[in-house]
């Protein structure tokens, strides 16, 4: 296996001394992507901010090329946060509108690669909105000209400037119109096979994960729930909330789907498609058994009592369920 | 059947720095009583904008032209005594943002029984008996504590059942709802589209579900109507919509729907381009320059919405001709 370019170990938030993350762990290699998967309040965004220090920790450990993130001087973090960059949901917002697009693709080179003289740095930032799909005349123009996926190119150039191994890509595409999604969404994975960067895919759109990633994590209020490869994960889930979030994905597949779907589709039936009609409690005692019981279809009294440790209940295949082994003896002998 | 809204060459068009902006071009359509409508559209495509000339909701550098008739009264001349007598209680709205569409300061059952006090004219004691009771078929769970919680202190979920709860509350003949569950979790969005489901089952009212995902409203309206760059680009009913798209652009927003299941194409399906700006009105068609079936034809001349069967699209070239 190539190099671990991150590797993230029992990683804590706690805003006002909640905990919005709790214990997640994984590792990174160097060119891969993971893709994580979780609703709004998860905490998936929380684990990007984390990683880059954006907001501390509160326990656990961060590290990069083996070095703890963590704990180290603003200086060294400033010097480490050059090879991982981050592009966000919604990229009007984060760049500058006073800024032109040629100047806020600059700014990264400006900051980490002062020696450049003017003209080299500007061959640079051409050479790469180029490389995103914009031609060279949008550098003098403001990012509010621009159309939500086209701000996004200017985004991913700006990120992408200073050859990162590692990207970070908090909802990248869901603010965009489903024409233009595919667009982006592509893009980034002919930039990590050209640069080999590592990615982070953070989405709620399972059929958007799907595309980037090998590996996927699932996460609910703050846990991770499910974890494995991305084939793995799409022919058998494992974990209730996972099924949930297929079911929730599945009326749109009934659409003029290619037969083998309705095929696989029943095959998947076997593990727990529940469909969600119950609003769910929104802040249940998190101390207090599985957080998702209340919203679960399977659960038994010890849901209510004892917290599912994640395990391996396929080999590379981690659910944090009291049933996953049921669901697993379940599925049916392909 | 009888109509619940007859929109009738609805122009919508923006002034901005001198410059015209057509939002809405020359759009007619009829929702008949009981009858789920979606509009589906991309940004910019003038779905939303459609509506908020219907309800009166037009910014100020606005003007809207045609005819929008609802219960016999042409909206868009209403004064506004008439039109706050139809709005709110026998026409309804749902809006993306639940949080932004409630008062932040008020108590929810405040919101929900000023309603009926305003529109019904009953006893605020009534009122709050009865916005409690429709918490409770919303299935709200916990009816008399959310009657007394601020919005801020409920999930996105529950504040959408608050707002259907709202819209549903003088028995309304038209809800129009615009991306209702945009802004949830795909799981809660399955929960409200279910109960915007029952909602209608019980209550028999006509529903406008305006939305940018096609995938979400295909399985509940019974028809479809797809806008492109400000006009109805096809009308069909919903089954036939998606399973033999006429027009080009349907068939495309078909293809771009990520899936979770079947095989995995190694790059997501994309529509190259970008829609026209709303400022420039090219002289064929607009998705021409976006469209794989666009022949020289289809540049000069724009196609008229041709109806054929139980439905109409705007193409020279459609894909079943």
């Amino acid at each position: 296996m190539s190099d671990i370019l991150l590797r993230v170990r029992n990683l804590q938030v706690e805003f006002d001394r909640r905990a919005v993350l709790r214990d997640v762990s994984f590792d990174l290699h160097a060119g891969e992507t993971l893709g994580l998967v979780g609703e709004s309040g998860s905490g998936k965004s929380t684990l990007a901010r984390a990683i880059l220090r954006l907001v501390s920790a509160s326990g656990g450990s961060v590290r990069w090329h083996g070095e703890e993130i963590l704990t180290s001087t603003p200086a060294r973090l400033r010097a480490l946060r050059r090879g991982m960059q981050i592009i966000f949901q919604n990229p009007l917002s984060s760049l500058n509108p006073r800024m032109s697009v040629a100047d806020a693709v600059a700014e990264p080179l400006e900051i980490f690669e002062p020696q450049l003289d003017g003209a080299a740095r500007r061959a640079r930032v051409f050479s790469m909105l180029e490389r995103v799909g914009l031609n060279s005349e949008v550098g003098s123009r403001y990012p509010h000209e621009f159309s939500g996926g086209q701000c996004q190119r200017i985004g991913i150039a700006r990120a992408m400037i200073l050859n990162p191994q590692l990207l970070i890509c908090d909802e990248p595409v869901s603010s965009l119109d489903v024409s233009i999604q595919g667009q982006i969404v592509n893009l980034l994975s002919d930039l990590q096979n050209e640069f080999g960067t590592a990615m982070l895919f953070i989405s709620h759109n399972l059929a958007v994960v799907r595309y980037v990633s090998r590996r996927i994590m699932v996460i609910y209020r703050g846990r991770c729930v499910e974890s494995t490869t991305r084939d793995e994960l799409f022919s058998n889930p494992l974990h209730p909330y996972t099924s949930a979030l297929f079911a929730a994905a599945a009326p749109l597949d009934a659409i003029s789907a290619p037969a083998p779907a309705v095929a696989m589709r029943s095959a998947r039936a076997s593990p727990p498609v529940v469909a969600l009609s119950s609003p769910a409690a929104p802040y249940a005692d998190p101390l207090a058994g599985c957080a998702y019981r209340s919203r679960c279809g399977y659960a038994i009294a010890a849901c209510a009592t004892i917290e599912p440790a994640l395990q391996e209940v396929v080999p590379g295949h981690v659910a944090a369920c009291h049933r996953a082994r049921e669901f697993r003896d379940a599925r049916p002998v392909s | 059947m009888s109509t619940a809204l007859e929109v009738a060459d609805l122009c919508v068009s923006f002034t901005q720095r001198r410059a015209r902006i057509d939002a809405v071009r020359e759009v007619s359509l009829s929702i008949a009583q009981g009858e789920c409508v979606a509009i589906v559209g991309e940004s910019g495509s003038g779905k939303t904008q459609l509506f908020m000339a219907a309800m009166g909701l037009l910014p100020r550098n606005a003007s809207a032209e045609g005819s929008v008739l609802f219960q016999g009264v042409e909206l868009l001349r209403a004064n506004r005594a008439a039109l706050n007598r139809v709005r709110g209680s026998k026409l309804a709205m749902i809006f993306q943002d639940p949080m932004s569409a409630l008062t932040p300061h008020l108590k929810v059952g405040t919101q929900l029984a000023e309603v009926l006090v305003r529109h019904a004219g009953i006893s605020w004691r009534d009122a709050w008996h009865a916005a409690t009771r429709m918490l409770e078929r919303v299935h709200i769970g916990e009816e008399r504590r959310r009657m007394q919680q601020y919005p801020h202190e409920l999930s996105g979920g529950l504040r959408q059942r608050v707002m259907i709860a709202m819209s549903l509350l003088c028995a309304p003949s038209l809800v129009i709802a615009d991306e209702p569950t945009a802004s949830l979790d795909v799981t809660v969005q399955a929960q409200i589209m279910e109960l915007l489901r029952s909602m209608r089952s019980e209550f028999g009212m006509a529903l406008a579900l305006i939305s940018h995902d096609l995938g979400l409203v295909g399985g509940f309206a019974d028809h479809i109507l797809v806008m492109y760059a400000g006009r109805i680009i096809e009308s069909r009913p919903a089954g036939h919509l998606l399973n033999e798209p006429r027009h080009p652009y349907t068939a495309e927003l078909i293809r771009c729907i990520p899936r979770v299941s079947g095989t995995l194409p190694s790059r997501m399906a994309t529509l190259p381009g970008q829609p026209p700006r709303p400022q420039e009105s090219p002289p064929g068609c607009a998705f021409a320059p976006r469209c794989p079936r666009a022949a020289p034809r289809c540049r000069t001349e724009r196609p008229v919405l041709l109806t054929r069967g139980a439905g109409a699209a705007a193409c020279h070239f459609p894909l079943d001709s």
